[in-house]
């Protein structure tokens, strides 16, 4: 592999500032069978994306804060008008007007109950989360839609109450700064680098 | 609460009708080295000609423009592999798209294909689906199907689809099931009955001889979901001719009536918002007034128990075709299987049974080709080839290679399709000593589901035989 630093990407003026190499090249290798025969050949590659949150980059940003940011339709005419989203929509799903971002991190904190889980030792490749994965879906009072993420503490159930935690210490900037742990957990029991925001 | 409005649930309607003509598939397996897809593809269409014996060339004649499902090009690591597949089956300069929904691919393949001929834009098209899954190894083929959940709000929990499925298996285990081992007995059930009906077919994946006992001890991948309890990741090709009435009975003398139909809802289940049940035609007003009475924590619709996008499939694909009750209305039925739970989940979704109420189709016996209670026929057979758990999930190919299946009973050719010893021979498999013949008797009308993920697209194919149509419902 090349020594090249990996690459890192600035937005300047509008444009992707590009510093670093974005792939790294390597050759192919044959696949034969047991008779020696040619079938095919490996096609390796090792790449970085570049990818945009647009109007979600609050959320995103606000979990490293210790903030669980949501949205809610304001639109007077629309059926939604007064509903909050929690996965964040950046529009409404029904008038498409532009929602106004509601900070939720209260309400998180004094009502959140597991509406279900999901526990597995199975994961795809590129997974970072420790084994078993606790999954939770999570809802909220008032709230008509069920966040899913992830309980790092303890054994999930229906109908318990769960609290958040922020990766606060050193954000990864993805929805793995989020997490959940039983109401009444201490903090000297939660994920190293996580607070209760 | 979400509402619909009267143009959004108008039933589809149709300038003329449409027929399938033929289908094939190829061998499906977890890896197939020794063959490139488009020589899959070939294997489907040289299949689908001889069915109705023509040759290839012949065929091709007669096909106007081509619709092919190829879901995941992260698999294929090619961008426009339909391009490659045309090129390779000679069929330029007609016109031809991809068609990708996930799981549903299919299916949806089957649904775009009807609509041209419906239209009058083509008289006769090909629908080809295939799917490539074996060049990577599992856990990456893990993480690309992951990549069909949101990247940023899914993904990057697990990178494991499954995962983001079983919460849903786990909400309707609790509220439906009770947690009852006797519904998890039921569950364990599909499975050996469907890699049983896998085992009478050549072109199956994952056929197994097990019991109930061997499901429930297989290793657990997601409680309570166990490793038999989940389908196939697979290698294949399956295609379908679909033609208006004239063109038809050109190519050959027994054409199926052929209704395709699509509903969709929110690619996270964490979207969904409350609505009131969309009813089917079996289904009265009151018929779901005391659920959340009777299953705690069941009231709230489609919640994480049921899926949405196939009660919409079934609602505007039973009126076209003028089915009512499915159980009394339809001989034979292919269902997405994709886990076992899903497949009861789906009985209720499509009216097979009412919500809650999914396992007593299969505890009835009614889900089998003969019931083990009265040794009877079953009342609607379901996933006789096999389905996903025992045949495969191709992707692309699945919904056409159900449709087809179901197509092989309307025409009473079951048998011969999966009984030559010369296929099994072909496709290096041994035919079991008792083998038996699955064809359901007399069946004149069937349903194919093909289904995404967690309910992001389904659509529902029915398949009527022109001497036995039912009449189309407006509302």
């Amino acid at each position: 592999m090349s020594t090249a630093k990996r690459g890192k990407v600035r937005v300047e003026n509008g444009r992707y500032r590009l510093d670093g190499q974005f792939h790294f090249p390597y050759p192919n290798e044959p696949i034969r069978n047991e008779d020696g025969e040619l079938m095919g050949v490996t096609n390796p590659r090792d790449l970085t994306h570049v990818h945009m949150y647009g109007g979600e980059a609050p959320f995103f940003e606000g979990l490293g804060q210790g903030k669980l940011l949501g949205t809610r339709c304001d639109s007077q005419n629309c059926d939604a008008n007064g509903s909050i989203f929690i996965p964040f929509r950046i529009h409404c799903p029904d008038c498409l007007g532009k929602n106004t971002i509601v900070d939720m991190t209260e309400t998180a904190k004094k009502g959140a109950t597991v509406h279900t889980f999901m526990i597995t030792e199975r994961t795809g490749a590129f997974n970072t989360l420790p084994k078993p994965i606790r999954f939770v879906n999570v809802e909220f009072e008032g709230v008509p839609t069920i966040l899913m993420g992830y309980l790092s503490v303890g054994e999930p159930e229906i109908g318990m109450k769960v609290v958040p935690i922020f990766n606060t210490t050193k954000p990864s900037y993805t929805i793995l700064d989020l997490s959940w742990v039983p109401e009444g957990t201490n903090e000297s029991e939660i994920l190293e680098g996580f607070t209760f925001g | 609460m979400i509402k619909f409005s009267d143009k959004q649930l108008k039933i589809p309607q149709m300038q003329r009708p449409v027929f399938l003509v033929t289908g094939g598939m190829s061998k499906f397996g977890r890896a197939v080295p020794e063959k490139r897809t488009e020589e899959l593809v070939i294997d489907s269409f040289v299949e689908a000609a001889e069915f109705i014996n023509k040759t290839p060339a012949e065929l091709k004649e007669y096909i106007h423009s081509c619709y092919y499902g190829h879901f995941a090009d992260h698999f294929g690591d090619q961008l426009l592999g339909e391009a490659v597949i045309h090129d390779r089956l000679g069929l330029d300069p007609l016109g031809n798209i991809g068609i990708k929904t996930g799981g549903a691919t299919g299916g949806s393949t089957l649904w775009e294909a009807f609509k041209a001929v419906a239209s009058g834009y083509s008289d006769c098209v090909l629908a080809m689906g295939w799917e490539r899954m074996d060049e990577v190894p599992t856990d990456e083929g893990n993480n690309y199907i992951a990549s069909a959940a949101d990247k940023d709000w899914e993904t990057p929990l697990g990178h494991i689809y499954t995962g983001y499925y079983a919460v849903m298996a786990q909400k309707y285990w609790q509220v439906f099931g009770k947690e009852e081992e006797s519904f998890r007995r039921t569950m364990a059930e599909i499975a050996v009955k469907n890699r049983g009906y896998a085992r009478m077919n050549p072109h199956a994946q994952g056929p197994m001889d097990i019991t109930v006992e061997d499901v429930l001890n297989s290793p657990v991948v997601a409680y309570p979901l166990r490793a038999l309890d989940c389908c196939l990741m697979s290698v294949g090709a399956s295609c379908a001719i679909l033609c208006d009435e004239k063109t038809a009975y050109e190519l050959t003398d027994n054409p199926l009536m052929i209704y395709v139909s699509a509903g969709s809802h929110t690619l996270r289940v964490a979207d969904r918002r409350d609505m009131d049940i969309p009813l089917l035609p079996n289904e009265p007003p009151d018929q779901y007034k005391d659920l959340g009475e009777r299953f705690p924590g069941g009231d709230r619709y489609p919640g994480f128990t049921g899926f949405l996008a196939a009660r919409m499939a079934a609602y505007y694909g039973y009126r076209m075709a003028g089915v009512v009750d499915p159980t009394e209305d339809l001989d034979l039925v292919e269902l997405h299987d994709a886990f076992t739970i899903s497949d009861i989940q789906s009985y209720e979704d499509l009216g097979i049974r009412p919500y809650g109420e999914g396992r007593t189709y299969v505890e009835s016996g009614d889900c089998y080709h003969t019931n083990p209670h009265t040794g009877k026929p079953g009342k609607l057979p379901s996933n006789l080839c096999g389905g996903l758990i025992g045949c495969m999930h191709a992707v692309g190919a699945t919904g056409i290679m159900q449709t087809v299946e179901v197509g092989q009973h309307i025409w009473g050719r079951w048998a011969e399709m999966h009984e030559d010893q010369s296929k099994w021979d072909r496709f290096g498999r041994t035919k079991p000593d008792d083998w038996t013949n699955l064809q359901v008797e007399g069946a004149k009308r069937g349903m194919a589901i093909s289904h995404a993920g967690v309910g992001s697209h389904v659509t529902a194919t029915i398949l009527v035989h022109p001497d036995h149509q039912l009449e189309r419902k407006e509302s």
